[in-house]
């Protein structure tokens, strides 16, 4: 802590306030730092021990640039750790570094009480130190440039871990073994109801079981081919199975690791964004802004809130908290809200419910930016915060507004939003056409994957696998397959696409 | 403080290095660098460097906004995203990489394999550096070095008995005191000059100046990394020669007809006066279409070369550019009356891709 003994005050005051609100953080420790300080901080991640790499190098780069050039700063850096770590930016007027701390503290209430937290690792400034000091070690036994190539390997997979899988027990029965005889296996029947003769193809009809044959052999296939059915988590299965020397799962493991820990940042960017913005709004205003630092502080709530052709995070979760506070507060919810479509009745609805606090604790406590657009975001808020969905326009070159109707925003918001804006690509295959090469295939919903990059991409998991490896996925609708043997890759038409 | 970053800055900067190694051709033909330098530094836009992701398609994403304006409005002013949130996923951004000069040299001679330049001429300019190498006892205190000092005291101590391993005290006394101290190092340096001369008649065109510019800039690279008193003198002629500046040098467009024995003269003349003195390094390049007035003027220029050009020069370069309208005759009559004189070199430059072997040509001699 080397916080300046005004701002320390002012820091010791907005945790008893914020305290007084519910708020609850792990201890969070201020660290004042200078622009090429929190540069560094911020090209590591965070995590000023992280392991070397040169993509660090290069975001150093980006961010020393755009501050000289006036382009960006950081305002603050925060750390999800017990205790948590927030770094402020010396340079930055009072006023700007107390609407900071404040915003810190939500920001640290978010991470101990969000569940999607709930499993990461409070002790990631140790981890993080402990992978550089390993990472330090290899790269002295294997040389830098294996040990780099391995990383942009691994690293190119990053996104490729199952977001949601540390809450789905019992992911893969691998713990047996690959090679257990079916006969162990518990076999799904294919059940027949009891019956009459004469109403035997009614209860029973023929097709239905036909169908559900098939589908029990279908599975059984999926599951010889890879037991647990297919795999989302691409890194963990890699680690389970790619054939790895030890230095090399050792670093396949640190990329995990780190991603794993970075996960539910990424799931819950708005909900945490706008949680902190809505308690930094709240302190300030209410608590700790002096009469003469009014213009300041709204000239960057301001910028904070700006509305860009991005969707900003900032301003949409602040808006979602206080359209949440105050229809909880009216009593808007509920079957007889919802029922309601007297028009004036709805626009004067106030049960004096005063739930809306509560309600946005309970927010914060279960939800992920998907769940809580899902939830939270209505036809009413959509209309009144002007959302719409934009297209790009090849003929004027430019992006386009192209519809303001709530089902189409909603339903755009909510696919960006799904799976942290990664496409799903899954393992299915471990020994295709019994070669021991490795079969991806990417869930196609609604996107095309990007190709240049899927092929190099695809390179990079050869590179792991140390055989070939394929992936399937659709381009304009057709279903394609990219091959990869390590050297060269190849790609196939192998049929028209179903979209189901 | 050393940053513990830089060990990954400079790594970054390694990978940059080989970039713009790989990519040195495409730079040169497409004369992508001129106009992006500044002092010692020159700016350069590599590709972003990116480690690829299963990802979306980001060119042609749908995505949400909030704002004012009807379905068909922009979005944004330009086609482009706002910074900030960036990054994620946006398709091809360059990065601008600062690169000092020198360091773009030594890619270029890496790449070319051009010979360090042996200077002629005594190097008797003597450039002066002070290096904090020295001791000495008095000094400000900001310069006092603590390892000398407390060896000297530890020294006096144990002379004078004074010294006791049970209670390690030292303490430093006005004589023990040693302070850090400049040394003044002297570097020969040789001087150079670069007398550009260009053909600007009727017969050059846009590109055929575009070329010589190209050309000229990573000469100028080269000899100024190999110089570090570097001059140089811009002469353009048509029937005429004048002395300009850099920018006239690469704007002027003159028309009518070709007399080469006028730039000839007009170097000849301006060394004379200005770089008379046998310490200079002196590089006459002259880039022309290859038309002559006549033939009779190339054999003063012949004359003037064999008599008072070539014996004062380190080696005289003569880059012929194709043009529509040129003969190239020029260098024909150069290469006959020369031969393999290596006094005086020729390299025809057929279009932008030639450039390259035909720095090869004039820097490769490592005259």
């Amino acid at each position: 802590m080397n916080l300046t003994p005004e701002l320390r005050e002012y820091q010791r005051k907005i945790r008893d306030i914020a305290s007084g609100y519910g708020l609850d953080f792990f201890q969070t420790i201020f660290e004042m730092l200078d622009y090429e300080q929190i540069n560094e901080v911020a090209a590591y991640g965070g995590f000023p021990t992280r392991y070397p790499h040169w993509r660090h190098g290069m975001d150093l780069e980006q961010l020393d640039k755009g501050y000289r050039y006036g382009l960006q700063k950081i305002y603050e850096l925060v750390i999800n750790n017990d205790p948590c770590y927030a770094y402020l930016l010396s340079s930055n007027s009072v006023v700007d570094n107390k609407l900071v701390i404040a915003h810190v503290y939500g920001h640290c209430d978010f991470f101990k009480n969000n569940l999607w937290f709930s499993n990461t690792n409070r002790k990631m400034m140790d981890r993080t130190a402990n992978h550089g000091t390993r990472v330090r070690q290899l790269i002295d036994q294997q040389g830098q440039d294996r040990v780099e190539d391995f990383i942009d390997r691994a690293q190119s997979l990053e996104n490729m871990i199952d977001l949601y899988g540390e809450f789905v027990e019992n992911k893969e029965p691998w713990a047996s073994s690959v090679m257990d005889d079916e006969a162990t296996e518990e076999q799904p029947a294919n059940v027949r109801l009891r019956s009459r003769t004469y109403m035997e193809s009614f209860m029973n009809p023929p097709k239905v079981l036909e169908g559900r044959r098939l589908r029990i052999e279908e599975e059984k296939e999926e599951g010889r081919r890879l037991p647990g059915g297919p795999q989302r988590d691409l890194l963990g299965f890699l680690l389970r199975h790619a054939p790895l020397e030890k230095w090399e799962w050792e670093l396949l493991n640190i990329v995990r690791d780190e991603a794993m820990y970075f996960a539910p940042q990424r799931v819950t960017k708005i909900m945490n964004e706008g949680w902190a913005t809505y308690w930094h709004r709240k302190l300030m205003v209410e608590h700790i802004l002096d009469d003469s630092e009014v213009v300041d502080y709204a000239d960057t709530m301001a910028g904070t809130l700006a509305e860009g052709p991005q969707l900003n995070p900032y301003k949409l979760g602040l808006e979602l908290f206080l359209d949440i506070e105050d229809r909880w507060n009216k009593g808007r919810f509920g079957l007889e809200y919802e029922r309601c479509d007297e028009l004036h009745a709805r626009e004067n609805w106030d049960t004096e419910a005063m739930q809306g606090r509560d309600q946005i604790f309970l927010c914060r406590k279960i939800h992920n930016d998907v769940t809580f657009i899902d939830e939270y975001l209505t036809e009413d808020f959509c209309h009144r915060h002007k959302l719409f969905v934009y297209r790009f326009n090849p003929r004027s070159r430019r992006r386009e507004i192209v519809t303001r109707d709530f089902d189409v925003v909603k339903e755009q918001l909510l696919r960006q939003l799904a799976n942290g804006g990664s496409p799903v690509v899954e393992a299915v295959d471990i020994n295709w056409k019994n070669r021991g090469e490795l079969y991806l295939r990417h869930r196609h919903d609604f996107q095309d994957l990007r190709a240049d990059w899927a092929l190099s991409t695809l390179r990079n998991v050869a590179g792991i696998w140390k055989r070939p490896v394929h992936i399937e996925t659709e381009i304009e609708g057709k279903l394609v397959r990219h091959s990869c043997d390590g050297n060269e890759e190849t790609s196939q038409v192998i049929g028209d696409a179903d979209d189901d | 403080m050393v940053r513990r970053i830089e060990k990954d800055h400079q790594r970054f900067r390694q990978i940059v290095r080989g970039r713009i190694k790989r990519d040195l051709r495409k730079y040169i033909s497409k004369g992508e660098l001129l106009g992006r330098q500044g002092k010692d530094t020159i700016s350069i836009p590599i590709p972003q460097i990116e480690l690829p992701h299963f990802t979306f398609d980001t060119g042609q994403q749908d995505g949400v906004g909030q704002g004012n304006g009807e379905p068909g409005d922009p979005v944004d002013g330009e086609g482009q995203g706002g910074p900030g949130e960036a990054g994620e996923g946006e398709g091809q951004h360059t990065l601008e990489v600062d690169v000092q000069l020198d360091e773009l040299a030594r890619i270029l001679g890496e790449e070319l394999e051009l010979p360090n330049i042996l200077p002629r001429g005594n190097a008797d300019v003597v450039a002066e550096r002070d290096r904090y190498t020295g001791i000495r006892r008095v000094g400000p205190e900001g310069l006092r070095h603590f390892k000398r000092t407390y060896r000297e005291a530890l020294k006096r101590q144990i002379a004078a008995g004074t010294y006791d391993p049970e209670n390690p005290v030292i303490i430093p006394i006005r004589e023990d005191r040693r302070y850090r101290s400049w040394n003044v190092k002297r570097n020969p340096e040789y001087r150079a000059v670069i007398v550009y001369m260009m053909d600007v008649s009727g017969s050059m065109g846009t590109e055929q100046k575009e070329m010589v510019r190209i050309e000229a800039f990573w000469i100028d690279t080269w000899l100024r990394y190999q110089y570090k008193n570097l001059q140089t003198v811009y002469i353009v002629h048509d029937a005429v020669a004048k002395e300009v500046n850099q920018h006239e040098f690469f704007h002027l467009r003159e028309s009518g007809g070709t007399k080469i024995s006028s730039a000839y003269q007009l170097c000849m003349k301006i060394i004379e006066d200005r770089f008379g003195s046998a310490e200079w390094n002196i590089y006459p390049f002259h880039f022309s279409d290859g038309d002559n007035w006549s033939g009779k003027d190339t054999s003063t220029c012949i004359h003037l070369l064999r008599e008072k050009l070539l014996p004062i020069s380190n080696v005289f370069c003569y880059g012929q550019v194709k043009s529509a309208y040129g003969s190239g005759q020029f260098k024909r009559d150069l290469d006959q009356a020369f031969g393999d004189d290596d006094r005086l070199l020729t390299s025809g430059i057929p279009d932008r891709d030639g450039i390259l072997a035909s720095i090869k040509d004039f820097l490769g001699k490592g005259r």
